[in-house]
């Protein structure tokens, strides 16, 4: 029943998780030392950011590596595994939140980091990692309810108002999503007796006949769907991301409903390949209308924070559409567009606080001439904008070529249509944005500021951060298309992944 | 027995859903309340419910005697229990702090992070 005990390199699965915790313990401890809060966390994070680059080279090299929890047997003990999906996604989420720890130097005041703020975002990152990490599915639901718990954190800190209202609706629709993932976890139990996911994938096939199986699968899609926010359960997105602290909505808009996109995948195309199919014609609907009444929302907003929100369900829309093709093409275009999206909707949360810095409002009524008062941001609106529209050089272009091209390969134009409608649609509502507060010449003074210097460094050093690995997506795409199309590749055949959990019975 | 607990689960999702659907939003947690609790007893049902053995390992041996109860949807459930018990502390805090500060427990009047007849956007300059 026992295993041979780990090799040290194989503790590397585990390396971002237990530096995510054990980080966030040691702040807990230390809320009063309020000056080195900061500091220690951009430390953590950067170790947390090294481990998992150890960690994605050495899968990258090697294929995926398991390690289960007190040296059980595979099904019995908890498992980490770490593929070229789960451990990318988390290598990009941690370094997003590198850059949003060091934005929020000049944004998270004695306030904030007495009430907690940098506790939060640590054990928030160590929740993200553990989901991207396990191999378990009900250890998958703690790892989502343990970032959410974290996150509940962030986004009523400082208790206005506002914050607490869109809390509320934050709180209780993610408690809801995760009570269905539970449900259908409990229903998969029943069924399988198994909770390990390469052993449900394994296993799966032999119970088709005669299982509820359809019933799982849409019971996954419709608790991640909610926690991605897709059409018709994204209500809760638009009605809270712009709540909070910047970074905080910079970190939620990049990192959580990627992480609904990664279940998604996980399940539906790993462990339930046969329901995805018969599932595809009902996400390709959910996707369309997904990116189109996400871009026609961000048309209709005059404050650029709650815009943001409906760009990021309009990429939702697309990840979904990758989804809904299902082959090698739309995986691997999902992947990357997650990766895109992960990066340029955090950038774009950060930039949003920068334009209220300068320009003294997040309305587009009141914004003007942030071109005069700072060129190199408007430098920066400009290739982010870019980047969000999918234009060249930024690096949403090459995932929605690949998710356009591999929607009509497949012969269904009409989703290769909305993708380019929607990428207009983004491209009008951006344009307009930088028309209007960059472009128009500001007609009167006094809500104008030149922010200080303090606070100008930590928003430009993040967003440079953040832009630079965009560009390097949107000029030289290569490398990323081949990882992208190896882990959609992971995915799809799980052979390796099986290998890797049971090396004993050999996938079999 | 499983066919009883499954009407009992039913009866359970059925009475959270009504609930949740209210616009009240104390009816809503009480709904959230039920819902977890009927998702609990779905894993607890999902294991199997058996009467014979209790789920104890004879010394010396290595695994379970055949027949006896399974033990891990009580460890599951009671995973489930602390963390949805914790969150239905801080939704219920949440609620209450949203009552004194907006002074509505109705969710057509909270709409404070999203206000009504806001200005659209300009439409040139």
């Amino acid at each position: 029943m026992m295993l041979e005990p780990v090799a040290a390199a194989d503790w590397l699965v585990v390396a971002p998780v237990v530096i995510g915790i054990a980080c966030g313990a040691v702040l807990l401890m230390f809320r009063h030392h309020l000056r080195w809060q900061a500091v220690f966390s951009i430390f953590g994070l950067c170790a947390m950011t090294a481990a998992n680059a150890a960690l994605f080279a050495r899968v990258l090299a090697e294929g995926p590596i398991s390690m289960t929890m007190g040296n059980w047997l595979p099904p019995f003990g908890i498992t980490f595994a770490a593929d070229a999906l789960g451990s990318g996604f988390a290598l990009v989420a941690t370094f997003v939140a590198v850059a949003c720890t060091i934005y929020s130097l000049c944004e998270i005041g004695a306030v904030g980091r007495r009430y907690g703020f940098y506790p939060f975002l640590m054990l928030m990152m160590a929740g993200i990692n553990g989901a991207f990490l396990t191999g378990d599915i009900f250890n998958l639901y703690v790892w989502f309810e343990v970032f959410l718990i974290a996150s509940f954190g962030l986004m009523i800190l400082g208790s206005e108002k506002q914050q607490i209202d869109g809390a509320t609706k934050y709180a209780i629709l993610n408690l809801l999503a995760t009570a269905f993932f539970l449900s259908a976890t409990a229903y998969l139990y029943g069924v399988l007796g198994t909770l390990n996911m390469a052993d449900i994938a394994r296993k799966v096939d032999g119970l088709r006949p005669t299982a509820p199986m359809m019933t799982i699968a849409s019971l996954y899609l419709l608790a991640f769907g909610m926690k991605a926010a897709a059409f018709p359960l994204y209500f809760w997105l638009p009605a809270s991301y712009h709540t909070p602290r910047n970074v905080t909505g910079a970190l939620f808009g990049g990192l959580l409903t990627k992480i609904g996109i990664y279940a998604l995948l996980r399940t539906l195309v790993m462990m339930f390949p046969t329901e995805r199919l018969e599932l595809s014609g009902v996400i390709a609907v959910v996707a369309v209308a997904t990116m189109i009444l996400g871009a026609l929302g961000a048309l209709a907003q005059s404050d650029i924070r709650r815009m943001m929100g409906f760009l990021v369900i309009s990429g939702v829309g697309v990840m979904l559409a990758g989804l809904a093709l299902g082959d090698a093409n739309g995986i691997s275009g999902a992947i990357f567009y997650a990766v895109h999206s992960m990066l340029a909707m955090s950038a774009l949360y950060l930039l949003a606080g920068t334009m209220k810095d300068f320009g003294g409002s997040y309305s587009l009524n009141h914004l003007a001439g942030l071109y005069r008062l700072s060129p190199a941001l408007t430098a920066l609106a400009l290739v982010l904008f870019l980047a969000a529209a999918g234009l060249p050089p930024g690096s949403g272009l090459w995932p929605k070529i690949i998710l356009t091209k591999a929607s009509i390969d497949v012969g269904s134009p009409w989703l290769a249509g909305a993708i380019l409608v929607s990428g207009l649609l983004t491209t009008i509502a951006l344009g307009r944005v930088f028309a209007l507060a960059f472009w128009r010449d500001s007609a009167g003074d006094g809500v104008h500021r030149k922010p200080t210097e303090h606070s100008v460094v930590p928003a430009y050093g993040s967003l440079i951060m953040l832009t630079v690995p965009i560009v390097v997506l949107g000029v030289h795409p290569e490398p990323f298309i081949r990882v992208a199309d190896i882990a959609a590749a992971g995915l799809l055949d799980s052979g390796a992944y099986l290998r890797a959990v049971f090396p004993i019975a050999g996938g079999g | 027995m499983e066919t009883v607990f499954s009407i009992l689960v039913g009866l359970f999702f059925a009475v959270g859903i009504y609930l949740i659907l209210s616009k009240h939003v104390i009816r809503i947690l009480l709904g959230i309340a039920i819902f977890s609790n009927a998702v609990n007893l779905l894993i607890f049902t999902s294991g199997r419910i058996v009467r014979s053995t209790a789920p104890i390992i004879p010394m010396g041996e290595q695994v379970l005697p055949a027949g006896a109860a399974n033990p891990l949807p009580q460890a599951l459930i009671l995973t489930a229990i602390v963390i949805s018990f914790s969150f239905f502390a801080f939704i219920l805090v949440l609620a209450f702090r949203a009552y004194q500060e907006m002074g509505v427990d109705h969710t057509a009047g909270m709409r404070v992070a999203e206000p009504e007849g806001e200005r659209l956007p300009p439409m040139g300059y």
